[in-house]
């Protein structure tokens, strides 16, 4: 079974923005029947030139149409200019994160969203152009959609770039060439080790930012804080400030400061997001502290 | 309130049977000895085991010295492949089908790569195995046929006798994989010329890991296990004692229920099947009416995905399952829809109902009546269907 994010979750079962404006400004359809999933997008300008109303039509698995669905929620209100810069990886994002295989999902929103802008630009053209070579037969995808998945998703492995647009995915004929595509795109690049990818707390929900500290704290570091007699505990958090207080021996020892830092502040940033920053909770820090463990 | 969980998927796995956790619960804590070994506390264990083979021995209607257990199924047809090819190493020729489960069509491919001819056979639209192209390919080249005995998707009953009568003709040994028709339509290996024949215990509410390898005398089989001489030599291993005793126990109970399997899961299956081909427009049923499986129905479900009609069934606690891309993680539909050559239109939408004797009439009543709803609420969202 696929984990789903509540997210989701949620835009499946409750999907918004359904269905089909009628003489929109902009429409845009991609995907078939036959790739399993294929997605109507419209919309209509306010006298601004801002993305009053979006409707979807989309048929598909849950996350594609919770990919729809929440697609439309991103763009109401933008200029075309500031929809056309909607990735990827911002639908997936706003999703709280899509499964691997799964990522082709947002690839279509961002297609579709596209393709509808190009025909309120273009005006007549009610379908997406292909453009550039098409590489994989069985799910028509060109080389310069699998050069763009790459750049903007930093794939490294044809196994990737079928998850993220499908291509290869059928008989598996065109792996080699997308090989070389991705050789061609990432060169040298293509071995080296992926950066732990830079998550900021805004794009956690709370609980879930909450859970995150306390589960670093819990498995990475109150062991090491044990091992020298001290404990730490999660008082709160405002934001991106979190507030801890330290124990036993922790609480007198003369290198809190150092240990503060090196070590909770790193520890949260790899595990849970760059931008936390650690603060004592002032009232323990000024209480007397004994040895208790 | 517990929402109350609706199990429809029986062909993927079944619940154990009260009466075979009650027979093996002893052989974990008290009864835990090794059959192998010399102590009575052992021994007692080897004189059950020799039981539950006994029991197999006749739910098949063979004998029990042709009876090998193993892991899974998996294990079963892998053994039985890969054994028969090193047991007979001058013949390059191997047969399946198109439909076969991964168990034997990846073995079979595998193979393809090592210097061996795979031919695949297809079937109709039905699902039915194209017996005169199958008829054509066995020559004395031949090794090994393998065609299951009924498909785990459709539930399609393949003429498995007829295969391996023109086998034994032919020299050619035959294998099917039974692991879906085992305890749910009788089957009588005396009266039959199936050389290899694997069946798999939770598909008959016996537990997970346990599997049979049936191998009929004089069928020359190379081991795929070594090691102790459990099995008469032929799969090593210290023998899964609960899991043999649970099959044995499941296999006693398979044969009092042929006729509740044949009559009242078939009554349930139909009763289902009908009602939904009738309240939900651009249905239709996948497989072969004819000559089924009692418990399976694959019905497709057209313009939608089936993903999400999995997804919106599981709200109500009820379980299926789809041949469609998405549930699997692959890309494309079902093999077995795909050989049948339905059309991604209805491959996409497709869910598999799977019963058993544990189902209720009222388990189906509430299935009936939510699918409609489903359906449309899909349908609602899919640009392929106009208003």
């Amino acid at each position: 079974m696929w984990e789903y994010t509540d997210k989701v979750k949620d835009h499946f079962f409750n999907p918004r923005n359904v269905g089909e404006i009628e003489n929109p400004d902009g429409v845009g359809e991609v995907g078939s029947l036959a790739c399993g999933d294929a997605l109507k997008l419209t919309f209509r300008l306010d006298k601004n030139g801002r993305i009053k109303e979006a409707k979807f039509k989309t048929f598909g698995c849950a996350s594609a149409i919770a990919t729809s669905s929440v697609l439309t929620e991103i763009i109401k209100g933008m200029t075309l200019e500031e929809a056309a810069k909607v990735t990827n990886r911002d639908i997936a994002e706003y999703l709280g994160g899509l499964p691997e295989q799964k990522m082709h999902c947002s690839v279509m929103g961002r297609e579709a969203l596209e393709a509808a802008i190009d025909n309120y630009r273009g005006g007549v053209t009610k379908k997406h152009e292909l453009e550039g070579k098409v590489v994989c037969n069985c799910f028509g995808v060109t080389d310069k959609e699998i050069e763009r998945v790459i750049i903007e998703n930093d794939l490294r492995t044809v196994e990737e770039v079928t998850n993220y647009c499908k291509a290869g995915g059928g008989c598996g004929g065109c792996k080699g060439e997308i090989e070389k595509i991705i050789e061609r795109v990432q060169g040298d690049k293509k071995n080296e080790p992926r950066e732990p990818a830079k998550i900021h707390s805004r794009d956690l929900r709370n609980i879930e930012k909450i859970q995150l500290i306390q589960q670093t704290i819990n498995e990475q570091i109150r062991p090491a804080l044990r091992a020298h007699g001290g404990n730490i505990e999660l008082i709160d958090v405002e934001g991106s400030k979190v507030i801890v207080a330290f124990r036993g021996m922790c609480a007198q020892c003369k290198l809190t400061e150092f240990t503060m830092k090196e070590v909770v502040e790193a520890k949260l940033r790899e595990f849970v997001a760059e931008d936390l920053y650690v603060e004592e909770d002032r009232d323990s820090a000024n209480q007397p502290h004994h040895h208790r463990e | 309130m517990k929402m109350r969980t609706i199990y429809f998927d029986n062909n993927a796995t079944t619940m154990v049977a009260p009466e075979v956790l009650e027979e093996i619960r002893p052989y974990f804590c008290e009864l835990y000895g090794n059959p192998s070994s010399m102590h009575t506390f052992g021994g007692q264990v080897g004189i059950k085991i020799r039981e539950a083979r006994e029991k197999v021995a006749e739910l098949l209607g063979c004998e029990p010295g042709e009876v090998i257990f193993t892991g899974c199924g998996t294990e079963s047809d892998n053994t039985a492949i890969a054994g028969t090819l090193s047991a007979r190493p001058n013949r390059r020729k191997i047969i399946t089908s198109r439909v076969e489960h991964p168990a034997v069509l990846s073995v079979c491919r595998q193979m393809e790569g090592q210097g061996y001819e795979v031919v695949e056979i297809g079937v109709d639209s039905k699902g039915r195995l194209d017996f005169d192209e199958l008829e054509g390919q066995v020559d004395d080249e031949t090794v090994i046929v393998t065609i299951m005995y009924a498909n785990n998707e459709t539930g399609v009953i393949f003429p498995v006798e007829r295969i391996a009568e023109l086998c034994s003709e032919r020299d050619v040994v035959f294998h099917t994989d039974a692991v879906q028709a085992v305890g749910k339509i009788p089957i009588n290996l005396s009266q039959s010329n199936i050389d290899l024949l694997s069946l798999s215990g939770h598909k008959l509410h016996a537990p997970k890991g346990i599997g049979v390898l049936f191998v009929r005398k004089g069928t020359r089989l190379t081991p795929f296990m070594l090691g102790g001489h459990q099995e008469g030599g032929r799969r090593a291993g210290t023998e899964n004692v609960p899991g043999i005793i649970g099959l044995g126990k499941a296999a006693e109970l398979a044969m009092q229920n042929f006729d509740e399997e044949n009559n009242e899961v078939k009554y349930l299956r139909d009763k289902l099947e009908s009602s939904m081909l009738q309240s939900c427009p651009d249905s239709r049923l996948n497989g072969d009416p004819d000559s089924r499986l009692p418990n399976t129905s694959n019905i497709s479900f057209e313009y939608i995905e089936g993903e999400a009609i999995l997804l919106l069934l599981d709200k109500y606690g009820i379980c299926a399952s789809s041949g469609s891309a998405c549930t699997s993680g692959s890309l494309e539909p079902s093999h077995v829809l795909r050989a049948m050559g339905v059309p991604f239109t209805a491959a996409h939408g497709s869910i598999r109902f799977s019963l058993s004797r544990y189902n209720t009439e009222d388990e189906v009543d509430f299935t009936v009546e939510k699918m409609p709803g489903i359906i449309n609420r899909l349908r609602e969202l899919s640009p392929f269907v106009a208003k």
